[in-house]
């Protein structure tokens, strides 16, 4: 593994021409041994990381004679495409998955919205004091999630909000300080000139934001929608914490609670894995490009 | 800060002068408008909250009747006669301290690779990068199915090569190490983070570097590792801040937070979570809360101090 760190570590001591990843592109060229070399490594390695997923897969449709087999199989002998069915009406996923959406829904909107408006603020708006809200927005990201959640409990368990979803949904449309800055360090990269225009004929911040800065920076909220919507998808700690009825579990909790009463029935809790899975590997594959949209800002922030 | 519609105006003075600064103050008032709702969240459920929490970590509070203060009694109680707070500290070092550096390395030498310009990268890009779109209790019992002593797929591969595996999560020296094998698999994300940066590379500098006789692994180490250390050191940051946050993975990977074997898997968060919501000895986990704050920030604060050595920016710093 080490080998790869440098990339032609191997190749660097010999006097043939030396062709690697850091040359301009030249067109047709013979593959170098060491790119033969990482593309062997690669292809290894990408099937290590699928078979986890396959195994899951695989698993889910088994009966549970096979799963206790010995060796286990790779390719299910039988497929028993009933245990989703059987899962699905086990426990009530249906439920689950609605109250999910909604959760996500809150939060795609939430974060969206208000993080871009906060951010154009901060990159586009001078006032007073902001370098020095900004360096407190810097600062929050410091703080451990633990250190407020103990006494945020305390906060909505006083409004007599514990057991109900607003503690999950009020969160969202208070800004994150991540999103935010993540959103600054965009407006910032939008040229003055294109706002300027519209300011001179008197348009106001709402007005830019909405009509100016909102379009130009489609692509880096579908970013923060998509990553927003998979962090509520995801969320396993809120729901744990605030929602006690299982009329308002969510596919996380209700998966977690769906293992007590499966217990070592693997087919079917790998069946629930891929239920609450899939979508986002569904989203994952529709909306790859804004996943990758959104770790470049990230590696943007940087520095 | 003069705003730009006036020093686009010709000729702005005099009477003008008045407007200029009531137009300033709109400025003003439009800026605070936009970070409001911000404000609120800071003030409402940071700042209150975090105040509410220090002072509670002086007393004995259960969140229904008593709040008495016991000044640092809860702090004494923790250093003093609470092995688990200590166990759960020490797990949760041991998972950081191997975590960070494992999964650092990971993405960068993943990133290396796929920065390559051979066949099928796109495709080797997104099977990379879809472990790390996923989370939660699905992927905690996929890896409690694979990490299965006797039928589990790691110990099935790993006996292919003749290893016999270990229980992993059961026995109390391999729990830790499974958590992290877990972490692994989803280096996607900050691979994504190296990419972008690496691309960000200027070629000129390789160029040159080549003519001058450089070979590959100096190229790497001082044109590649310098430009990218600034994403390094935020990655590095980052997850280190997230590891000491580790709490799901030993909840739902050890039957509801009892902490697994021999208590190999109670992380501090964890420990504190039963401390406030299952004991709801909420005055004693609020103090946990604030040393493991003090912890970060200390940890934090000295991973800044480092980085002065070693990473560089571009067009000077400070």
């Amino acid at each position: 593994m080490n080998r790869s760190a440098a990339p032609a570590t191997g190749k660097s001591s010999g006097g043939a021409p030396k062709i690697d990843a850091y040359s301009v592109p030249v067109g047709k060229r013979r593959r170098s041994p060491r790119e033969v070399l990482v593309f062997v490594l690669l292809s290894a390695g990408s099937l290590l990381f699928l078979l986890p997923l396959w195994w899951m897969i695989s698993t889910s449709l088994k009966s549970p004679q096979e799963i206790a087999q010995y060796p286990p199989t790779f390719i299910p002998k039988e497929f028993h495409f009933e245990n989703y069915v059987h899962t699905w009406h086990a426990a009530p996923f249906t439920l689950y998955a609605f109250n999910t959406l909604m959760l996500a829904f809150f939060a795609v909107v939430g974060n969206v919205l208000v993080n871009s408006f906060i951010a154009y603020g901060f990159a586009r708006i001078s006032f007073r004091g902001k370098k020095f809200w900004f360096s407190v927005l810097l600062a929050t990201m410091m703080i451990p999630g633990f250190v407020t959640l103990i006494p945020q409990y305390v906060l909505f368990s006083k409004l007599h909000l514990v057991g109900t979803y607003y503690p999950l949904i009020i969160p969202q449309f208070l800004g994150s300080a991540f999103y935010i800055f993540m959103l600054r360090q965009f407006y910032m990269g939008i040229p003055k000139e294109l706002t300027e225009a519209a300011k001179i004929d008197g348009a106001n911040h709402l007005y830019i934001w909405a009509r100016i800065v909102i379009p130009l920076s489609k692509p880096a909220l579908a970013a923060i929608a998509i990553f927003a919507f998979n962090g509520a998808w995801n969320d396993f700690l809120g729901p744990l914490l605030y929602v006690n009825d299982e009329v308002l579990y969510t596919l996380q909790i209700g998966l977690q609670s769906f293992r007590g009463s499966v217990q070592t029935q693997w087919n079917y809790l790998m069946a629930g894995s891929v239920i609450v899975l899939l979508p986002v590997i569904v989203l994952f594959f529709l909306f790859q490009k804004y996943f990758i949209e959104g770790m470049n800002l990230t590696a943007g922030t940087k520095g | 800060m003069k705003t730009t519609a006036e020093t686009l105006k010709p000729g702005a003075s005099g009477p003008q002068k008045k407007k200029r600064s009531r137009l300033a103050r709109r400025e003003e008032l439009q800026g605070y408008l936009f970070i409001l709702p911000w404000l609120i969240g800071l003030f409402g459920i940071t700042l209150f909250p975090m105040l509410f929490s220090l002072y509670g970590s002086f007393t004995n509070y259960d969140v229904t009747s008593r709040m008495d203060f016991i000044g640092l009694g809860n702090y004494a109680r923790m250093f003093r006669d609470d092995p688990l707070f200590w166990k759960s500290l020490y797990n949760t070092l041991f998972y950081v301290a191997l975590m960070v550096p494992l999964t650092t390395i990971g993405s960068v030498l993943l990133a290396l690779m796929l920065n390559e310009r051979i066949a099928g990268m796109r495709v080797f890009r997104t099977i990379y990068y879809l472990p790390a779109v996923l989370s939660g209790v699905g992927v905690y019992f996929l890896w409690i199915q694979l990490l299965n002593p006797s039928t589990g797929l790691i110990n099935t591969m790993l006996g292919w090569v003749g290893i016999p595996g270990p229980a992993w999560l059961s026995d109390p020296m391999w729990t830790k190490p499974a958590i992290i094998m877990m972490k692994l698999w989803s280096v996607g994300g900050g691979m994504l983070l190296y990419l972008a940066s690496l691309q960000g590379v200027p070629s000129q500098l390789y160029e040159s570097a080549k003519l001058d006789g450089a070979s590959a692994f100096r190229r790497f180490w001082h044109i590649t590792l310098p430009m990218i250390s600034p994403v390094i050191f935020f990655d590095v940051v980052t997850s280190f801040i997230g590891g000491f946050q580790i709490f799901q993975e030993g909840y739902v990977m050890t039957d509801s937070g009892s902490g697994g074997p021999m208590g190999s898997l109670l992380f501090y968060n964890l420990y504190m979570w039963n401390q406030a919501f299952k004991l709801f000895d909420m005055g004693y986990a609020m103090a946990m809360a604030w040393v493991l704050f003090a912890i970060v920030l200390v940890l934090t604060l000295i991973n800044l101090r480092m980085s002065k050595r070693w990473v560089y920016y571009e067009g000077g710093e400070d």
